[in-house]
């Protein structure tokens, strides 16, 4: 692996952690470091400025009046309540609770879609004649799909936990299929000229060249997946964190409304980054 | 010394059906090439060289005529023949080393076999050094090499490289093409060798088909007897290279014309 490829994850995971590298380097050290140190501060500034910019403005708004405090407290007594919330065990009640749908959902979509997305994609034939149904099952939007699935699956797990497979399988299914479908065919057609039969092309041409492209629809997925959640556990659930926001609004318990919403936000980014950083790990080879 | 061809076209014709209409790319092709002979295509853009090596490779049905390589019929790919591509076709998941031992799977060499012949194979095409690269790590140059290394490292008695070098710059160019020769002398293989370049043909090439616009068809077939290519210092400012060069030349220069004419015809 080059140089190149290895300074930028650790950049990165500097300017994430969020540390302040200010203190200045110690004496020894070169100019160089220094400007170094700088420069990651610099990065590390930038990154959390805007974020720390609407900590403020959440903080301070409420307080001087500027907004009803009553439908906006202040940040800081939004993290009391997410505090309370950790320590009597109920954030992590409802946060286990959604976690499993979701991961039940999503895991199940890749199960079912990357292999079916396999076969597709690598008989054209089928893929022609699928695609247009695919298209139009993609753009139909899973949530207006969520009464067909409560009418017939109910108000239980199994309507909550297909709901999230729903709405997962068409990016993993769509980016398999369109993977296996643009691998290069120079690759396809040298690896023939080497005298390797269709099922060790696939093996070892076609699904490595792909795995970029499904990782990009897993990651979308990812990020569905969240969201169809929250959808769904408003819809007569009683655990999740869906269902602590709505509930929470209900009893005009607003803090706890909040403190529910950084929760699932604060999880989105945490599986949005993980799913980045296995997208980069498997696809390192197409930095060029 | 047995007088059969290595390999032998026998009026090899290819046609294709493009939107409706039936295009001959080649027709009535003969020509040998003898064992251990360098022997180079040239031809304008679009004459079918490229359509020619698909049909030696075994990667594209003939329409017409069949093609013997040791006195057997072609009908399909096959480990004695190697194909080096113009823009490399390495996979890019793969290390130099990977992308060698890629071409021994094939031929199901054992895991310890393969690593061996892989590092030998890239340190012949002077990549020592450079088998934990990956191909965007890797120069066009030596893309090209790591490309060239796995091809033999199969040890195919015929290499056929379709305009191997067409996308590197001029330096490098003239390197691998002396590159290429100390290999072929090592190694004794049969090349069959495509290009557009007259230099590089004449450069290379014991023996120069020289193929005319569409359809293709061999117009001559140029003898280039320049011994010990390798040991003379500057081949290119050699009178007698010049001499070939410009017959070559002369011979393209008719069929370039018609080409851009015929060209210039269906666009209007």
């Amino acid at each position: 692996m080059s140089s190149i490829t290895e300074t930028r994850p650790t950049e990165r995971s500097v300017s994430l952690g969020g540390r302040p590298a200010v203190r200045p380097a110690p004496a020894v050290s070169v100019g160089s470091a220094v400007r170094t140190a700088g420069r990651v501060a610099g990065a590390v500034v930038t990154r959390t400025i805007a974020i720390g910019l609407l900590a403020l403005v959440w903080e301070i708004f409420p307080r001087l009046g500027l907004v009803d405090a009553t439908f906006l407290p202040p940040l800081s007594e939004v993290l009391v309540a997410w505090w309370d919330l950790l320590l009597s065990g109920e954030l992590w009640a409802h946060t286990e609770a959604s976690l499993t749908r979701s991961a039940a959902g999503f895991g199940l979509a890749i199960l079912i879609a990357v292999p079916l997305g396999l076969l597709i994609g690598w008989y054209s034939p089928v893929a022609n004649l699928l695609n247009p149904l695919l298209e139009v099952f993609r753009n139909t939007a899973a949530l207006a799909i969520l009464p067909v699935f409560v009418l017939i699956l109910g108000l239980g797990e199994t309507s909550k936990i297909s709901i999230i497979l729903y709405g997962c399988t068409w990016p993993i299914l769509l980016n398999t299929v369109s993977g296996v479908r643009t691998v290069d065919p120079l690759l396809i057609k040298s690896a023939r000229s080497l005298g390797l039969g269709p099922i060790r092309l696939f093996q070892k041409v076609v699904l490595p060249a792909a795995v970029p492209t499904i990782f990009t629809g897993i990651r979308l997925a990812g990020a569905a997946s969240i969201l169809i959640l929250i959808a769904a556990e408003m819809v007569g659930a009683k655990a999740g964190l869906g269902y602590l926001i709505n509930y929470a609004q209900y009893n005009f318990a607003v803090s706890d409304m909040y403190a529910g919403i950084i929760t699932i936000s604060a999880i989105g980014l945490l599986v949005n980054q993980l799913l980045i950083v296995t997208e980069r790990r498997f696809s390192t080879w197409r930095t060029n | 010394m047995t007088t059969e061809p290595k390999i032998r076209f026998e009026s090899v014709g290819k046609t294709f059906n493009a939107r409706g209409k039936t295009v001959t790319a080649l027709q009535d092709i003969n020509l040998d090439v003898r064992d251990g002979e360098f022997l180079v295509i040239v031809g304008p853009s679009g004459c079918g060289k490229s359509t020619l090596l698909d049909l030696l490779g075994g990667l594209s049905d003939i329409s017409s005529g069949r093609i013997l390589v040791d006195g057997k019929p072609v009908t399909g790919p096959g480990l004695d023949r190697g194909i080096v591509f113009q823009q490399y076709a390495l996979l890019p998941w793969r290390t130099a080393q990977g992308n060698v031992e890629f071409g021994l799977e094939a031929k199901g060499v054992s895991r310890r076999e393969r690593a061996a012949k892989a590092r030998e194979y890239l340190d012949l095409v002077g990549l020592a050094g450079f088998h934990d690269r990956y191909p965007h790590e890797l120069s066009g140059g030596m893309k090209q090499r790591v490309a060239i290394a796995r091809s033999l490292a199969f040890d195919p008695d015929v290499l056929l490289m379709d305009e191997p070098f067409a996308a590197l710059d001029a330096q490098t160019r003239d390197g691998l093409q002396d590159e290429l020769l100390r290999i072929w002398e090592k190694t004794g293989k049969t090349i069959v060798f495509i290009t557009h370049g007259i230099e590089e043909a004449v450069y290379l090439g014991q023996r120069v088909a020289v193929l005319t616009s569409r359809p293709g068809r061999i117009k001559q077939v140029v003898e280039v007897p320049i011994d010990a290519r390798s040991a003379t210092e500057d081949l290119r400012s050699d009178p007698q290279f010049a001499h070939y060069r410009h017959e070559i030349w002369s011979l393209l220069r008719d069929e370039v014309d018609r080409a851009r004419n015929e060209e210039l015809k269906i666009n209007v």
